[in-house]
């Protein structure tokens, strides 16, 4: 590859983004990919490393806080049934003191007591009854049932109440004579006459229940009480199963204060959270249970609020570091194609410098033969100008053979002397030069061939103009060259050719346009390199452009071309202007 | 008209033979030598020539000081100096250094022709001078 078109009106031409991969593209892709993942792992791995971090402190402090709760919530409630119970108790107690066995046998006292005790405590008392400890028949009674005197010496809280010491008693939950849940409240007494007796009162099962019914724990924990043979003691708010597993488990642990934490799941296969605590005296026990998800659902809230955030995060890095490696590579990548754009002019710059000393080196060798050659012909020449020509059978052949030789003699002097200008250094002196003013100078050159190959000459000339340093000869040359040229391409048609300059800010630009027919993309490419022609063999060397080519890279610039069939060809220089500054102080200094 | 007296020096030996056939078929009466150092041997020997023409570009010494020598040794003799391109400045330097003109290589024989004549002329006019400046001298001595 030669020159590229440029695309763009800059000094240094970027290649095009479709131009050539200098590189196989999929190393650059590699390396994309590459930074994309070792930026991704370097974000990521902090920012998950932190979040399980924190996540797992999360879990392990609200588990505690969530444990701490639930440990209250039973240990308070356990208290304050236990308090309930003693104070029902203390209540039956305080009564069997002021009105002994023989008073509550009088008729109206019963009622008049369980009047006052529901009026103070509320229903929580549904009746109260005096049983016969020694017959187990019930005496006296004051409630809302047609009791009559019935006999519990068979019941099991009578027989269980008397086998044992205790002076009060609190009953499970069972149905009795009158077929519906209810547990009693048992005080033992003694008459004047030394005769044992029960004071029993039933406690109202719904009231109870409410109290236990209305611990709740969070949105669907429950509280349910079960005595130690697993029977519910309380309605609990869900259907429950005590004779599974779980609650032998929790039943069948030593009896004590201390609180039993139990995780397990239920027969709908949800975990669920057990607190148990035994109360009255281990005979039952208080069992709070709260599915996982509900106890649990701030900390998962939280975990799926990280877990979201670290995917949101993960999806910007990725973006981010993909975009940005992409720009990176991008960037790169052009960075490298304009160094190998360096590198293809600096070896172009050499190619012709060698091609230079090369076509020095024939050119003195290949003048002298020449030379010789085109003496010997004029000596025979000479020799035949002495002979007579009728003797001379092909006289004319001899004498065109020879021109030949002399016209093509001339033909190597040519070649010669544009291989030695194009091989040159530039040893001419250098100059501020005001490119208009060259311009100005190489076109009365040009116009008597432009008048013969009609072809109208514009000029349209920036003011002002930057100056440039160069041999006022060379950049002649180039610009007859050019222009020399574009006549050519419009010898058989005519047209118009125009000169323009402009000014940029640090260089500065000449387009050398005509309207002929364009140059081929193929000879584009081949236009600078040296010997390359397309005029008929004999018309023309090939090197007129390469020398111009050479002259404006000594001199820093560019010279690039631009094409198109049937529309025209511009040519354009581009060289880098001198400082005004230079100038002016150039022209003070030889003021002064 | 006067013979042109020329003496030929180039390295080339072809080209020197050939050219001196041909300016000898012209008329020329001509001296060869393939070397500077032979140039000022053959001047010294054959005082009778009037142009040397010579190559710049020789082996041993060039061409330019071969003209130093010439013109240092023979001021009056002219010196036109034969090129090929690569050495035109050199030519003109020469010139500055007091050769006539100068020719390119492969040289047009009528050129070279008119050339000679030039030359040969102006050294006839630099001798005559010559002469009639020695003239007036005598005649000064003899106080007439």
């Amino acid at each position: 590859m030669k020159k590229t078109k440029p695309d763009t009106l800059s000094f240094i031409p970027f290649p095009s983004a479709h131009g050539e991969a200098i590189k196989p593209h999929d190393a650059y892709a590699r390396l994309a990919r590459r930074m994309v993942i070792t930026s991704l792992f370097i974000s990521l791995a902090p920012l998950l490393l932190v979040l399980a971090i924190t996540l797992n402190r999360y879990d392990s402090t609200t588990r505690e806080k969530i444990y701490n709760n639930l440990s209250a919530v039973v240990e308070h409630n356990r208290a304050e049934i236990d308090a309930f119970l003693k104070e029902k108790t203390s209540n039956l107690q305080s009564l069997i003191l002021f009105s002994p066995p023989e008073v509550l046998q009088e008729p109206g006292v019963m009622e008049s007591h369980l009047r006052r005790l529901r009026r103070v405590y509320g229903p929580v008392f549904e009746d109260i009854g005096l049983v016969s400890a020694t017959t187990g028949i019930l005496t006296s009674y004051a409630g809302p049932f047609r009791l009559g005197a019935a006999d519990y010496s068979q019941a099991e809280w009578y027989l269980e109440f008397l086998q044992s010491n205790q002076t009060h008693a609190v009953s499970d939950v069972f149905l009795g004579l009158r077929g519906m849940p209810h547990f009693i409240i048992m005080v033992k007494a003694i008459d004047n006459n030394g005769k044992p007796w029960i004071l029993r009162a039933t406690i109202d099962f719904e009231s109870f229940n409410t109290i236990v019914r209305n611990l709740r724990i969070g949105e669907r924990g429950f509280v349910t009480i079960l005595n130690r043979q697993g029977e519910l003691q309380t309605r609990p708010l869900q259907d429950i199963s005590p004779h599974t597993e779980v609650y032998q488990k929790l039943l069948n642990s030593p009896s004590g204060d201390a609180l039993i934490f139990h995780q397990a799941k239920d027969k709908n296969g949800h975990n669920q959270i057990y607190v148990a605590g035994f109360l009255k005296n281990g005979e039952w026990m208080l069992i709070s249970q709260q599915p996982e998800s509900d106890a649990f659902s701030d900390l998962i809230r939280t975990r799926k609020m990280g877990i979201f955030l670290f995917m949101g995060c993960t999806l910007v890095i990725a973006f981010l570091a993909t975009r940005f490696s992409r720009q990176l590579v991008h960037a790169l990548q052009r960075k490298e194609a304009e160094k190998q754009m360096m590198n293809r002019q600096v070896i172009e710059t050499g190619k012709l410098a060698s091609i230079g000393e090369l076509a020095s080196g024939i050119a003195h060798e290949i003048n002298n033969p020449v030379a010789i050659m085109v003496e010997e012909a004029g000596w025979i020449d000479d020799l035949l100008a002495e002979e007579n020509p009728d003797q001379i059978k092909n006289m004319d052949e001899f004498r065109t053979s020879l021109n030949q030789i002399r016209t093509q003699g001339q033909r190597c002097k040519e070649i010669t002397r544009k291989l030695l200008t194009f091989a040159r250094k530039s040893e001419s002196s250098n100059e501020a030069l005001l490119i208009n003013d060259m311009i100005r100078e190489v076109l009365p050159l040009c116009e008597p061939r432009a008048r013969y190959a009609q072809v109208s000459i514009e000029t349209r000339l920036a003011p002002d103009l930057h100056r440039v340093m160069a041999s006022r000869t060379e950049v002649q040359q180039v610009i007859l060259n050019l222009a020399n040229n574009a006549i050519d391409a419009m010898e058989n048609e005519g047209g118009s050719l125009s000169f323009e300059t402009v000014n940029h800010d640090d260089f500065l630009e000449i387009l050398i346009t005509d309207t002929g027919p364009g140059i081929p993309e193929a000879n584009l490419k081949r236009i600078f390199d040296p010997f390359f022609t397309t005029k008929p063999v004999g018309k023309g060397t090939g090197l007129g452009l390469s020398i111009c080519y050479g002259i404006i890279a000594t001199m820093g610039g560019k010279l690039e071309v631009e094409s198109m069939m049937g529309a025209g060809t511009t040519f354009r220089i581009l060289l880098p202007a001198i400082r005004e500054i230079n100038v002016d102080e150039e022209n003070s200094f030889h003021e002064s | 008209m006067i013979k042109r007296k020329v003496l030929l020096t180039d390295d080339e030996t072809g080209f020197v033979e050939t050219l001196s056939k041909r300016l000898e078929k012209r008329d020329f009466r001509l001296a060869a030598a393939f070397s500077g150092d032979e140039a000022l041997r053959v001047l010294a020997e054959n005082p009778w020539v009037d142009v040397v023409i010579l190559d710049v570009k020789m082996p041993g010494m060039d061409g330019i000081e071969t003209l130093s020598r010439i013109k240092l040794e023979f001021p009056l003799v002219e010196v036109i100096m034969l090129t090929g391109h690569a050495t035109v400045e050199t030519a003109i330097d020469g010139m500055k250094k007091g050769a006539f003109d100068y020719l390119m290589k492969p040289c047009d024989i009528d050129i070279l022709t008119a050339k000679v004549d030039e030359a040969t002329a102006r050294k006839k006019a630099h001798e005559e001078k010559i002469v009639s400046a020695k003239a007036m001298a005598i005649a000064n001595q003899r106080g007439d």
